[in-house]
């Protein structure tokens, strides 16, 4: 009885204790786009107007998930919160939603319409997030298929928010981001108060293997399919199409290395 | 009518991505009669300024590059008032960070990483699927965007007599603020070199990079380093390319030991030479490669070294 209430007591003083110095637990949305694998054919159909989508194997971008997803989670685990996943696409977008709510997001949230371009999926996060007060709104820099690297900033713009674009580290205190960016060469060490977006380079956090536990959880996380905002294009890729095939290599016997150098400044005179 | 291209002039020399940018503008503007503008913010002087190849140049002397924002407010509002039809950045760090921002603001279409002009249906060629295709986009805006990927087209040097404009708006206060900047060392940035000597697994440890360092410092070259070599630390995050790490497009790559899995060419394969070292004569980089030599790195680099030092003295 006595061991008890001292217990508890000692339990109510950790509570008030930590209360008063865990920070304002973040609220963190991340952006999770669904590509291609790194090692998809690249073939277009329709003359040459859209991606053959035919037997390829879809995943998140990894942008998303290595950088910005781990380190959102690193940042729960660290001072509380929410992590809330935000993909635009159709139902076949599903799984990769599941992936990343199997490494630990809480929820997700996909809003069900084919994006137009990269402003229309900027629009739509903008008009899901825009009454949400997330403290934090993490993007990969670019994704491996559209390489625009456009949806950060652009949804910064339309949520009037400032951007850290670039970020290879992250941290929040005292509702502060800091952030190293890899610029010219140099590690540029920039602060700005939440809330905010930033987007998210090598660097920032490591790949996490989602676990069974994690696999069996996420099949039943909630993941909210809502319906897109009216918006219209602003661009559209007209076609594809495919570089021209290499030359052959020139061989150079390994005894007559040297020789490489003289081809490079006399042939190729890129030296 | 007015075109806009938006560059960074700071620093001793104006940089070759924002001449680039200007020589896009420039072309931009005899196509369609306009004349030219140059934004541009920092502490360039009113000379330097003035002999660029723009008919006007407003500039904003007390901002910086770190707030976006600051910079999306300051080219809207120029090209607002001037009507402009085109408004042109570098795809460069501050670019990415603003043409898509300004896009966004004025409800313009972007295209981010152009390679081309606009060709006569006006359609723009940009790089798609990590530089494995390419994609044509049409704006379908009255005001259109454009960040040019650095090294697309040659600069066309031209010097005007531009009237200089010192930018008297409100920009408001920047949110974002540098607190720190740690200079790399001594070498050449790897994003805006055009000779860059990179290295993998097969180099067997970071103990045997000085080679490679030696090699990249007689061809006046960055060095760079496949994702493996990155993750265990051997070499900088910063030196890793490929998918996941950057994309580089310089004139020349040499690559030693690097097998030349898809997701490493991915970052490299807009290199106009590619030069590969390695051992087995299977390695898939020799399939993408101009030249190559099928050898040890450990023999084939000094070799390498010393015909390097050999043509710098004939130079
Ligand atoms: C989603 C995803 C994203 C990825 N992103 C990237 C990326 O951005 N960049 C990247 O680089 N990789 C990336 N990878 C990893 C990629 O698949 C390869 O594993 C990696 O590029 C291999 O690095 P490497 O060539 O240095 O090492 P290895 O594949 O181990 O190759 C070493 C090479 O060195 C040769 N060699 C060995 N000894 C010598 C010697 N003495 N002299 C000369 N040659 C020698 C060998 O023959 C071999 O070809 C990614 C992988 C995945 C799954």
């Amino acid at each position: 009885m006595k061991a008890g209430s001292l217990a508890m007591a000692f339990t109510y003083r950790l509570v008030t204790f930590a209360a008063r110095n865990v920070p304002h637990s973040m609220k963190i949305l991340v952006l999770i786009s669904h590509v291609p694998d790194t090692t998809a054919r690249i073939a277009f159909t329709n003359d040459n107007t859209a991606y053959d989508t035919s037997g390829i194997q879809f995943i998140v971008n990894p942008y998303d998930e290595w950088y910005a997803l781990v380190r959102a989670l690193e940042l729960k685990e660290a001072q509380g919160g929410t992590v809330t996943t935000i993909t635009v696409g159709g139902a076949e977008t599903d799984p990769t939603i599941r992936k990343a709510l199997a490494i630990g997001a809480d929820d997700a949230v996909r809003v069900d319409t084919a994006p137009k371009d990269g402003h229309d999926v900027a629009a739509q996060v903008a008009a899901f997030a825009k009454d949400k007060a997330y403290d934090l709104i993490l993007a990969g820099k670019e994704t491996i298929d559209h390489n625009g690297s456009q949806v950060g900033p652009m949804l910064a713009e339309l949520l009037d928010l400032p951007f850290i674009s670039l970020a290879a580290k992250l941290d929040v205190a005292d509702g502060k981001a800091t952030a190293e960016r890899d610029v010219r060469g140099d590690v540029e060490v920039v602060e700005c108060a939440l809330p905010l977006v930033v987007s998210c380079a090598k660097g920032m956090a490591e790949q996490r293997i989602p676990n069974m536990r994690g696999i069996m959880a996420a099949r039943t996380k909630p993941l909210q399919v809502i319906p897109a905002a009216a918006t219209e294009a602003l661009t559209s890729t007209v076609k594809f199409e495919l570089p021209p095939p290499k030359q052959a290599v020139k061989m150079i016997p390994a005894e007559e290395a040297g020789k490489l150098i003289e081809l490079l400044h006399s042939e190729a005179k890129v030296i | 009518m007015s075109v806009i291209v938006f560059a960074d002039t700071r620093g001793e020399k104006v940089a070759k991505s924002a001449l680039e940018t200007l020589t896009y503008g420039r072309k931009l503007a005899s196509k369609d009669g306009a004349s030219l503008t140059l934004v541009t913010f920092g502490d360039a002087s009113v000379d330097k300024l003035a002999a660029l190849d723009a008919n006007k140049v407003v500039v904003a002397r007390n901002i910086g590059d770190a707030d976006s924002q600051q910079l999306t407010r300051l080219v809207a509002d120029v090209a607002t008032k001037e009507g402009a039809t085109w408004i042109v950045f570098s795809h460069d760090d501050t670019g990415k960070a603003v043409a898509p921002r300004v896009g966004a603001k004025l409800n313009a279409g972007e295209v981010a990483g152009a390679i081309t002009l606009p060709n006569d249906q006006g359609l723009i060629k940009r790089n798609v699927f990590s530089g494995k295709a390419q994609a044509w986009v049409e704006l379908k805006t009255p005001v259109k965007v454009i960040s040019l990927l650095p090294n697309s087209i040659p600069v066309e040097a031209a010097t005007g007599t531009a009237a200089v404009e010192e930018y008297s708006g409100d920009l408001g206060t920047a949110k974002v603020t540098v607190k720190e900047v740690r200079k790399a060392g001594e070498g050449i940035p790897l994003p805006e070199a055009e000779v860059v000597v990179s290295a993998g697994r097969g180099m067997k440890g970071p103990e045997n990079w000085g080679m490679v360092e030696e090699l990249a410092k007689e061809l006046h070259a960055a060095t760079a380093c496949s994702r493996p070599v990155s993750d265990m630390d051997w070499r900088p995050h910063h030196e890793h390319v490929g998918q996941t790490g950057i994309a580089i497009r310089p004139n020349l790559y040499i690559a030693i030991g690097i097998s030349g899995a898809i997701q490493h060419l991915a970052g490299v394969n807009g290199s106009k030479v590619i030069a590969v070292i390695n051992t087995d004569p299977e390695a898939p980089f020799f399939k993408a490669a101009d030249y190559g030599i099928v050898g040890d790195a450990f023999e084939v680099l000094p070799k390498l070294i010393e015909a390097a030092k050999k043509l710098n003295a004939e130079r």
